[in-house]
């Protein structure tokens, strides 16, 4: 349990909520609106936050619920996709390297945004399949099948299956993460 | 998560979960935009001015 004020504990949140903003919405300009929203809401209902239980979790799930009723409103994505990810690796050491990493970048954009998000939360977050699940009120099940699904998915868009395919893309790969200090 | 049996899909699953984790890393390291910043010190300004109200 954090002994932090609640609303200092939000702000030490703002750059996961923001990179899982950008993961759902795919666009700058519509993950900052969408994190404007849930820090509102989230600063002004703090007090029905329970102490002692996840933040993280809490304020995950109220972006999540904005970026789906916005989604049901418009009736279509919130936004174009802009490529925040691979903007990212605007300029990278090794060639192979940036290929690599933007093919992954890409492949993880076709996800569809339930996958994506499932992914993120499990995967990236460490975030149980039950709370996971909580999170995005399906059940646990749902939450393993749609982690299961996107990696599938994954593995087949980048041929991961393929037995050196691994071992090229983890060099390529580390040329590029492994790199301290890259542009944003 | 891949089952202990199958070796080759839980090695697969580690790989796009570090490469997700290093986007992520990447991202979580951008600065804060303006707008949130700014709503950041309008909220903790509000609170300071009911707490005055209060007094």
């Amino acid at each position: 349990m954090s002994d932090l004020d609640p609303k200092d504990e939000l702000v030490t949140h703002l750059p996961a909520l923001r990179a899982f903003a950008l993961s759902l919405t795919r666009n700058r300009a519509a993950a900052d609106d969408m994190m404007q929203d849930t820090v509102l809401k989230a600063w002004s209902n703090m007090d029905k936050f329970t102490p002692g239980t996840n933040m993280r979790a809490w304020l995950f799930t109220i972006l999540r619920n904005n970026f789906y009723t916005s989604r049901r409103k418009l009736n279509r994505e919130v936004a174009d996709i802009d490529n925040v990810f691979s903007d990212k690796m605007s300029v990278k050491p090794d060639h192979d390297g940036r290929l690599q990493m933007m093919d992954f970048k890409e492949a993880f954009d076709q996800l569809p945004d339930e996958q994506r998000e499932a992914l993120i939360l499990v995967g990236v977050s460490g975030f149980s399949y039950e709370d996971a699940g909580n999170m995005c009120g399906v059940a646990t099940g749902t939450m393993k099948s749609r982690v299961n699904r996107a990696r599938n998915r994954l593995t087949e868009l980048l041929h991961l299956d393929e037995d050196e395919a691994l071992e090229l893309t983890d060099s390529a790969t580390m040329a590029v993460v492994g790199s301290p200090g890259l542009p944003s | 998560m891949a089952s202990q049996e199958d070796p080759k899909k839980a090695r697969i699953a580690k790989y796009i979960d570090e490469n997700l984790k290093q986007v992520f890393a990447d991202l979580e390291g951008d600065d804060m935009p303006d707008q949130i910043v700014d709503l950041l010190s309008v909220l903790r300004a509000q609170d300071e001015e009911l707490k005055a109200t209060k007094k």
